[in-house]
């Protein structure tokens, strides 16, 4: 499979399937994880980044799950490829950054992917559609229990795995919701649900990870703490929280429509007509308007288009996408227009 | 996007701050950001963070500080201060007694919950991290021991402080006993 291949599809987390879909749009878990006594990333040489490379791939091939992946080195690929990978959240900027003895191996549906030598050895990530950590960390656990049976994990007894960067020693577990919040926003009721959760000591990034702004009304939930509770607590935690947070925003949604009905349904109309007939437009104002969209659906305003549509364009939309799409290298202004056909072509179907 | 400040470079920096439930956002140029000394690198706040933290819990000696080292990886430990980030997995066990105080206040506990690599049996669990002590004789062990609950007290871990506590309490009654 080469990258290009990938442009037909989008991954499985952006089927818009799944248990509260049309609020959550994804849950993700990554395990960190290293070998034992080779220097992290960061301190080793190309011998150790070559070994630990060599090690990782053959667990690979060795893994039923993960034998049909695509392993990729950093090295062998152009900047377009990079920005897309980033764009198809399998890969992080500083990964993408680096160079020698580091990779990045994913299976087809993209559901898995490993990072080779990012800030720790491993960075396992599994991705998919709707409300469904447990379900995710069922896949997570068989394959870090595969791929524990031929690398020799950095682990102690009483600190559990051993990470470069403390803040993730112990179960060396992230796992994060994405979810969509417009009426949240929309009702200004999002800062003091943000803060709500910052105090229980969890985290709220935006959609394209961490750093970035919230945008397109998604935000991010997920732990800070890994060590001290088991995952499947720590999962726990996230669960319940998010289950809150879904509930007042489906009580905002509510509220929305009871009394704001001629409002809310103005906005969301307009928001898919400029869609339809744009003929340039911003990835910022296609992202906003695409949220729009996505409530529409929910709230029975939009009936001929589906979630998925919406959870692709959101992907399909960055730059390197459209320029892979396209098959050449575009400029901005170009980018603004074939952003707008795009997005016409989808939703005319 | 140009600058808040100068209104002449573009905008790199987006500060959104909430004070008082208001919420004011501010985007600035890299030199205007540098200016007001808000500090841009990335591992700025965590390795600062760390820094700070890891020094919380236990003075150090100055010329403690600057020796300690991993035999593994050679990373200093003044470095893991500077950086925030460990060389390798033997940097834990070199560590040790500055890194238990640390992992604490950044998780609230200093205790693995989770799972365990495939093929790896748990070792007596009731026993935590203590040494064995190889010595026979029940004195030196017990000063091993007492020393052990020293340096756990330092760490502020408690949990392992306890669990030696235990150990030297059982350890005095069987001397008694004799």
């Amino acid at each position: 499979m080469r990258i290009d291949d990938l442009i037909n599809n989008t991954g499985e987390w952006l089927k818009g399937t799944g248990p509260q879909s049309h609020i959550v749009m994804s849950s993700r878990i990554r395990l960190a994880r290293n070998v034992s006594k080779v220097p992290f990333p960061s301190r080793a040489n190309k011998k150790d980044l070559t070994a630990v490379y060599d090690s990782v791939k053959s667990a690979i091939e060795k893994s039923g799950y993960l034998k049909d992946s695509v392993v990729l080195r950093i090295n062998d690929l152009d900047n377009l490829d990079k920005q897309f990978l980033i764009e198809r959240h399998l890969m992080s900027h500083d990964h993408a950054a680096s160079g020698e003895g580091r990779a990045i191996a994913f299976s087809k549906e993209e559901i898995l992917s490993i990072m080779i030598n990012e800030e720790d050895h491993l960075r396992v990530q599994a991705m998919q559609s709707g409300f469904n950590l447990f379900e995710t960390w069922k896949i997570m656990d068989t394959i870090d229990n595969e791929l524990s049976k031929n690398i020799n994990f950095a682990y102690d007894d009483q600190w559990g795995y051993l990470t470069a960067c403390p803040t993730n020693t112990g179960t060396g577990i992230r796992g994060s919701v994405m979810l969509h919040l417009p009426a949240l926003v929309m009702t200004k009721q999002i800062n003091k649900v943000l803060e709500a959760i910052a105090k229980l000591s969890f985290a709220s990034r935006g959609f394209y990870g961490e750093g970035t702004q919230a945008i397109g009304n998604f935000f991010q939930i997920s732990n800070q703490v890994s060590l001290g509770h088991s995952e499947e607590d720590i999962l726990q935690n996230i669960n319940g929280l998010v289950r809150q947070v879904i509930e007042q925003e489906e009580q905002a949604r509510q509220t929305l429509l009871v009394q704001n009905k001629a409002v809310l349904e103005d906005k969301i109309c307009r928001s898919y007509g400029v869609l339809r007939n744009a003929h340039i437009i911003s990835s910022q104002e296609t992202v906003d308007l695409l949220s729009m969209v996505r409530l529409g659906i929910d709230s029975g305003v939009i009936k001929d288009v589906d979630t998925q549509a919406i959870n692709e364009l959101f992907i399909m939309i960055q730059p390197a996408h459209l320029q892979k799409i396209e098959g050449k290298k575009l400029s901005a202004t170009e980018r603004d227009a074939k952003r707008a056909s795009l997005i016409r072509e989808k939703l005319e179907k | 996007m140009i600058c808040d400040v100068c209104t002449k470079k573009k905008a790199t920096v987006h500060l959104t701050e909430i004070i008082d439930g208001e919420m004011t956002e501010m985007h600035i140029c890299e030199d205007c950001a540098k200016e007001r000394s808000v500090q841009m690198e990335q591992q700025f706040g965590l390795a600062d963070l760390l820094a700070g933290l890891s020094d919380f819990g236990k003075q150090i000696k100055s010329e403690e500080k600057t020796k300690l080292q991993c035999p593994n990886c050679a990373l200093g430990y003044e470095d893991f201060r500077k950086f925030g980030r460990l060389g390798c997995s033997e940097c834990y066990t070199a560590f040790r007694g500055h890194l238990s105080a640390l992992l604490k206040k950044i998780h609230g506990s200093a205790h693995h919950l989770g799972k365990r690599p495939v093929g790896t049996a748990p070792k007596d669990t009731t026993a935590g991290p203590v040494k064995k002590i190889k010595s026979t004789k029940p004195a030196e062990a017990l000063e091993g021991l007492k020393e052990q609950l020293h340096q756990a007290v330092l760490a502020e871990d408690f949990e392992q402080a306890a669990v030696l506590r235990d150990k030297i309490k059982a350890l005095e009654k069987k001397g008694k006993g004799k």
